[in-house]
């Protein structure tokens, strides 16, 4: 297990450069019963409370292939990290202490042992970015102990589903999300005609699945479907042969789009320009929905990009701003409680009065029928911000957001 | 547009609604009958120009290219230099008003966004967003008074009319930092909702006003206990609650009525000040931010930075008269005092 007690360090020794030129401030003023918001701590000058936050997370694998942009090593550590930085912004004066012990496991360890670990030192909010199975698993371990999960890695949507659980939110956006997404984007530009590409991992049979079901929900339709046979392509050296095999996978299909299926990215950007028509591509490569791109700078969001490329290095990730927020909501909750108390903090976010700001323009909030959190998606191409979802015009009773994934009428989680 | 709300009863005296009548009937030339010539200044964030506006005429007169991103502008009191905040040129540029040629530029640290001015005309405490802290810069010498460390993201900038107490408000922090001008510590905190963007004081520094743009509200804070004495809300029929995003807010002299810019609802908040009922909701441009009066108070212009204008409402009737287009992303505006 490879810990990382550093960062804790180094958000220590960032407070304390901070707290030195404020000692002289009086305690905030608390404020009146007439707001809903409760009153800043008064705890500033004695000893704050300790908050701790876990992470787990895995090494990614090496590829098989050469990988021409490989996940960071950092990847949702570095997002997290600099979260607590900005929890402590806050905490500085409202007497909260915030640390994250952050815990990437190697490629066979065993993601329970790494939760059960963290409940033992005391962690009981614990974002974590594995695959659906380990993070129920992880979830059902920790739960005896009052602990809180995020998820900030599984799109699944059965965990909001069948598999839900009440000590999990979720951070990351659901594949009905990113897919509703994408197709109110096409629906939008009445590209209706789409031709899918199915990848063949579980995962992109799930992504296929999501986009089927979106595509019902928007009125568009599949023209045609095929599965992808031939390997990994998308990750053969530049200096290979050029091959024929998308341009006679594609042949023969009128479509207005290609919607590829493969999340891990193995063929998809093999496709573009090797199409038998002129085709763009969209889905899982080519134009893609998530919840963060390196060319988002609207609301504000050029400040935490630069905050991030100064702290981690490089640019920011979709699992990096995931990490992030569900730290910051954490942080968000704690301020807004006055406590460290994880039942606290998270009845707080099940409750309407939470809210966050996320540099997405509107607030974002948690669905108290399965506790994912409702956010605006990126709608994306390689470099550049291409539209946001949900698209102008999708309209909802409760919040336009909750046209992106699984309303509450058809739902199938049961919070237990 | 005005039709798609109830017109709200009128507050003020009957003399002055019949004077603002006349300005409706004769259109925007009766104003220069009733009220004073004044130069509005519009910093355009996109355009890296400044778009100068006669009061008058409601015309832009000038369009001048200055530092990149300017966002912050304000003058001096005696009306004699614009103040800019150049943030990509980590930079407060000094613009002569009437050549609009820049005459300095002011080591403002890195990134300034908004900034306040002393009321006697210096220093200035300028917020760097990217730094979180706040520069106090001696305009004269140009050189920097003090770094007071503040939350995550400063913006919104106010001093006291007493200039005894300066508040900057963090984005991430969601906190209003009131800071003593003599000794530049911070010597309070007022957890506020959710990305506050604008402070602004009462006229006589009873209260403060604190926009927070994602949580939507406006919180009224008392300087004295630094207790929030109220919240303002919002709702306007037809738009979404997500998209009512208060940013700039402007109080008149007399502390009866404030103006709430509230970003992608496109409108104006006229808001009670004293009991902070929301009387009325005029319609503006697009993604409303900055506003400014002018010194008589007749006329506010709000800064709309998608839809590249500026409106221009008629304050005492309430009334937006006039949209004017300016460069591009408007960002923020001042008049000048004369």
């Amino acid at each position: 297990m490879r810990s990382l007690p550093a960062l804790a360090c180094a958000v220590a020794v960032a407070v304390a450069g901070l707290s030195s030129p404020l000692a002289a401030q009086t305690p905030p003023a608390p404020n009146t019963a007439a707001t809903s918001a409760p009153a800043a701590s008064t705890r500033a000058d004695s000893t704050p409370v300790e908050i701790g936050i876990g992470l787990i997370t895995r090494e990614v694998p090496p590829p098989p292939l050469y990988d021409l942009l490989a996940v960071p090593e950092d990847d949702a550590v570095a997002g997290a990290t600099l979260a607590i930085k900005d929890n402590n912004s806050t905490g500085t004066f409202t007497g909260q202490h915030f640390t994250l012990d952050a815990q990437t496991l190697a490629e066979d360890e065993d993601a329970v042992a790494a939760a059960t670990a963290l409940v033992a030192r005391g962690t009981r909010l614990i974002a974590v970015n594995l695959p659906a199975d380990e993070l129920i698993a992880v979830a059902d371990a920790v739960r005896p102990q009052g602990a809180i999960v995020f998820n900030i890695g599984a799109g699944d949507d059965a965990l909001r589903g069948a598999d839900c659980r009440a000590n999990v939110f979720h951070v990351a956006p659901s594949r009905a999300m990113l897919a509703d997404g994408l197709a109110q984007f096409l629906a939008a530009r009445r590209w209706n005609r789409l031709f899918l590409v199915v990848g063949p991992q579980p995962a992109d049979v799930a992504y296929a699945a999501a986009v089927k079901r979106a595509a019902r929900k928007f009125g568009l339709t599949i023209v045609a479907e095929k599965p992808w046979t031939l390997g990994p392509l998308g990750r053969e050296r530049a200096d290979s042969i050029t091959r024929s095999d998308a341009l006679v996978l594609t042949r023969g299909v009128d479509a207005d789009v290609l919607v590829v299926a493969d999340e891990a990215n193995d063929f998809g950007n093999y496709i573009p320009f090797r199409t038998a028509a002129p085709q763009l591509v969209v889905g899982t490569q080519g134009l893609t929905v998530g919840t963060w791109h390196p060319a988002q700078d609207a609301w504000g969001s050029a400040q935490l990009q630069s905050r991030f490329l100064r702290s981690a290095g490089r640019t920011m990730r979709p699992t990096d701003y995931q990490a992030w927020l569900a730290v910051r909501m954490v942080g968000e909750a704690a301020t807004r409680t006055q406590g460290g108390d994880a039942a606290a903090i998270a009845d707080f976010m099940r409750s309407p009065a939470f809210t966050i700001a996320a540099f997405k323009g509107v607030p974002l909030s948690v669905r108290p029928w399965d506790q994912q959190v409702r956010q605006p998606l990126l709608v994306a191409q390689p470099l550049g911000i291409v539209a946001v979802a949900p698209e102008e015009g999708f309209l909802h009773q409760r919040t336009p957001l909750d046209t992106l994934g699984t309303d509450a009428p058809e739902t199938t989680c049961k919070l237990k | 547009m005005t039709a798609f709300h109830p017109p709200a009863p009128s507050r003020r005296g009957a003399p002055l609604r019949a004077l603002g009548v006349a300005l409706i009937g004769a259109g925007a030339l009766l104003a220069a009958d009733a009220a004073e010539a004044y130069t509005v200044f519009v910093s355009n964030e996109r355009g890296n120009s400044i778009s100068v506006i006669d009061s008058e005429t409601l015309t832009v007169t000038k369009t001048a290219k200055v530092g990149r991103r300017p966002r912050g502008i304000t003058t001096s009191p005696d009306g004699k230099v614009i103040y800019l905040c150049a943030s990509d040129e980590h930079a407060v540029q000094v613009i002569d008003p009437s050549s609009l040629k820049v005459l300095r530029k002011l080591k403002s640290g890195p990134d300034p966004e908004l900034f306040a001015l002393q009321p006697s005309g210096n220093p200035l405490y300028i917020a760097n967003e990217d730094d979180n802290q706040v520069t106090v810069l001696d305009v004269e010498k140009n050189k920097v008074i003090a770094q007071v460390p503040v939350g995550t993201e400063p913006e919104g900038m106010a001093v006291s009319p007493d200039g005894k107490t300066l508040v900057a408000t963090s984005e991430t922090t969601n906190m209003a930092h009131f800071i003593d001008t003599g000794t530049f510590k911070i010597v309070g905190n007022v957890l506020v909702d959710a990305r506050p963007r604008f402070a602004e004081f009462t006229s006589d520094g009873k209260k403060l006003f604190v926009s927070a743009e994602v949580g939507g509200t406006v919180s009224v804070v008392d300087p004295e206990t630094r207790k929030i004495i109220h919240k303002i809300t919002f709702k306007i029929p037809g738009v979404s609650q997500e998209t009512i995003q208060p940013v700039g807010v402007r109080l008149t002299k007399d502390g009866k009525t404030a103006f709430v810019a509230l970003g992608p609802a496109n409108r104006v908040a006229v808001v009670n000040a004293e009991t902070y009922e929301v009387e009325q909701y005029l319609l503006v441009g697009q993604r409303v931010w900055q506003l400014a009066f002018t010194p008589d108070e007749k006329l506010l212009f709000t800064t709309n930075g998608n839809s590249n204008d500026v409106s221009v409402i008629d304050v005492p009737n309430r009334k937006v008269i006039k949209s004017i287009k300016v460069g591009n992303a408007p960002w923020g505006v001042v008049v000048s005092p004369q």
